[in-house]
């Protein structure tokens, strides 16, 4: 057992701190538009400076980075408090699935601009009634002329109105069991056929929107990893594992921890004893996030598959950014009512940690059928 | 980094866990349980085989390994709940250790290693100790009050048995005053012993989950296994996220005292915290999933639950070691990270 950096893992973090501190761009500029410029100028950024598509191998432009790399990487960003590249998806979602089961013609024509920023990735899994139970959507694609005809719905589409591509999920077999009949495409956004309409969330902003998709043509050539094989393909997506995940969000609660202690400390109340039992639990639950990545990130690479420890790190950082920012309003108190009070923004958008990304509930079912290996309630 | 036992480690973890799987079966503790007795014959092979001085240094006749061999091992016993006087004896170890003079761990270490004239370690307010494990037949008490400990013979000590709910291990309640002071900083021996009992909730826990799960993928309700209910399924999850939480506090906390001496009284006080509440989240949890015979003296599932909960009392409370927490991380502190 061995907690402290090599000397190469504290260079690379060292040298990643000092980039940081001269490159970042700066909290996002008022204005959705000029937020998204904002943001594709850092992915440029990082981009020229080879932190872009980090995990990715060298030959696809990436860094061919080391899972504690990557995993220091997502701590330094959050501990920079970086924004995010403008085209996240694409990074981790995206590229991995084109790098995995793509063609060489598939892999040179999307890989590049999807790491310099130029070309916008968008995911369009979800559906309105096809959530966590994702496998029973009904979007259908139907060959015609040697082109797919693509018509239904879908939700939580993250920068869609910006997005030249679009990873979207079919079905194309209604005759065989749910989890066969779907085709993972890469469907362009710029036609007439996808209109695209923002959905306001609880704190009003049009963080996501709803596509609606009337007969969009996709070339064949844009199937990705073979027709029916979807599931297949979407779940590498979705298990694809981001190592460092956890180590980030942990990095992240850690510095909203900071200024929570701060707060507590500025509003006099830090020697309250029932504050400082609060603000004690949370102090252990965030280290205990940055603890139970690292066994997980260490298991991933000692045996190649993550231990038990490994699924815990997304439902325990939800929990704890929810009672975080609920003591900051407790501690608030009246003011914690304030619409431009940041963290009663804090407050409304951590609502959907627990949701986004795979609800608590199914990471429960999860963790109790793989893990605990209890029987399948269906 | 590496977030792994070594292989040496991995090997110890594996000989503790074979041994005692063999020696205390549940029938057998329940059997010493009802006899208010300890297993001299297995204590004695467990000294034989150096256990008690697993973390003593080799001059004072220990192994001379560090604090991650000490958890790995009480880990285990508490997952069998082993009635063995180990944790007493390692607590005033690691403090006589930590904060005594040359010459008190000459004279008492080679004791403690041996097994042959343990000691206890008795946490006093107010001139009395209320809760030591196995005070009434150590040969030597280690008092540690606030800022600073020292030892008595237990001869010199007023040293009454109590019975707890927990019948795997003997209580007493000890009043002593003075003693020879322990010249040293104990805090790192408190840090490891705090770690101790954190490891052996870790154990309490995991066992409790693994009789939960054994028998929620058994029991049968409504013509299906009661594990298949996300009732019973979430409520094992839950489980797990606290057995884990437990663990990796724990772990880390055993690293920082041989690694990172800085970090360890944070990580002790943390480790407790958590674990306290854990161990007893989880079996009581347990005892839910079980349902009725979950609540039987026939079951054995009680015993975990009690031990569970004296160990959370023992050495300070989850809510005191929070309270240490938030001292200890206050804004201008050092950051814990």
């Amino acid at each position: 057992m061995d907690l402290t950096l090599s000397p190469s893992e504290a260079a690379f973090r060292d040298e990643l701190r000092v980039w940081l501190a001269e490159h970042h761009p700066g909290e996002d500029p008022p204005g959705d538009d000029e937020a998204f410029e904002h943001r594709r100028e850092w992915q440029r950024k990082l981009f020229e400076a080879g932190y872009a598509g980090f995990a990715w191998p060298k030959e696809y432009g990436g860094r061919g980075a080391t899972m504690v790399e990557q995993a220091l990487f997502g701590e330094e960003m959050a501990r920079a408090k970086a924004p995010s590249p403008v085209n996240v998806l694409g990074m981790v979602m995206g590229g991995p699935v084109v790098i995995t089961h793509g063609t060489d013609e598939q892999k040179e024509r999307w890989l590049r601009p999807i790491l310099t920023g130029e070309e916008i990735w968008c995911q369009g899994f979800s559906e309105p009634e096809s959530g966590s139970d994702l496998a029973s959507l009904k979007t259908k694609a139907v060959k015609s002329n040697g082109d797919w005809i693509v018509t239904g719905q879908k939700v939580w589409t993250t920068y869609a109105h910006k997005a030249k591509w679009c990873m979207l999920v079919a079905r194309t077999d209604q005759d065989v069991p749910k989890h066969q009949g779907l085709t993972y495409f890469i469907m362009d956004m710029e036609q007439e056929e996808v209109q695209v309409r923002p959905l306001h969330q609880i704190t009003k902003e049009p963080e996501f929107n709803e596509l609606f998709i009337e007969e969009a043509r996709i070339p064949d050539e844009n199937v990705v990893g073979g027709v029916g094989n979807g599931w297949a393909v979407a779940i590498t997506t979705l298990m694809n594992e981001r190592a460092g995940l956890g180590a980030a969000a942990a990095a992240g609660v850690r510095m909203g921890l900071e200024e929570l202690k701060q707060l507590a400390h500025d509003r006099g109340v830090d020697q309250d004893p029932l504050i400082r039992q609060r603000l004690a639990q949370l102090e252990i639950e965030v280290e205990l996030l940055r603890l139970n990545s690292w066994r997980g990130l260490t298991q991933i690479m000692k045996r190649g598959v993550p231990g038990p420890e490994g699924s815990l790190p997304k439902w325990q950082w939800g929990e704890i950014n929810q009672a975080l920012t609920e003591l900051a309003v407790d501690i608030l108190g009246e003011e914690g009512a304030y619409w431009d009070s940041p963290w009663t923004y804090r407050l409304l958008r951590s609502r959907a940690n627990s949701i986004e990304g795979g609800t608590t509930e199914i990471l429960k079912n999860i963790i109790a059928e793989r893990v605990l290996g209890l029987p399948k309630l269906r | 980094m590496n977030f792994d036992f070594s292989d040496d480690q991995q090997a110890i973890k594996r000989t503790a866990k074979d041994l005692l799987a063999d020696r205390f079966k549940l029938e057998r503790v329940r059997e010493l349980a009802d006899a208010g007795a300890y297993d001299e014959d297995a204590w004695k092979e467990l000294c034989e085989l150096g256990w008690p001085g697993i973390f003593v240094e080799e001059q004072y006749g220990g192994q001379g390994l560090g604090i991650v061999e000490l958890i790995i091992v009480t880990e285990e016993l508490g997952y069998t709940l082993a009635p063995v006087p180990f944790l007493s004896n390692a607590a005033a170890g690691l403090m006589i250790q930590a904060a005594g003079s040359d010459e008190q761990k000459q004279r008492w270490l080679p004791g403690i290693a041996s097994g042959e004239a343990r000691g206890a370690a008795a946490l006093v307010r107010g001139g009395e100790a209320k809760l030591v494990p196995d005070g009434d037949s150590a040969e030597v008490i280690v008092l540690c009050a606030d800022g600073g400990a020292s030892i008595v013979e237990r001869s010199a000590a007023d040293v009454e048995p109590v019975a707890t709910m927990d019948s795997t291990r003997r209580y007493a309640r000890v009043r002593a005053r003075g003693g020879e002071p322990l010249p040293g900083e104990v805090g790192p021996g408190v840090g490891a012993g705090l770690l101790a009992v954190a490891a052996e909730l870790t154990g309490v826990a995991q066992r409790a989950m693994e009789m939960a799960v054994e028998y929620a993928r058994d029991r049968k309700q409504f013509g299906r296994p009661i594990g298949a209910y996300q009732a019973v399924s979430h409520r094992c999850a839950q489980m797990l996220l606290e057995t884990e939480g437990a663990r990796s506090a724990t772990y880390y906390g055993a690293w920082t005292a041989d690694a990172q001496p800085e970090s360890l009284e944070l990580a002790a006080s943390m480790a407790k915290a958590y674990s306290s509440d854990a161990g007893w989240r989880v079996c009581s949890s347990s005892l839910q999933v079980h349902g009725g015979i979950g609540f039987t003296w026939e079951h054995d599932l009680h015993f975990f639950l009690k031990r569970a909960k004296v160990d959370a009392l023992l050495w300070g409370s989850a809510s005191e070691h929070r309270e240490r927490v938030a001292d200890l991380s206050a804004v201008g502190e050092a950051a814990a990270v």
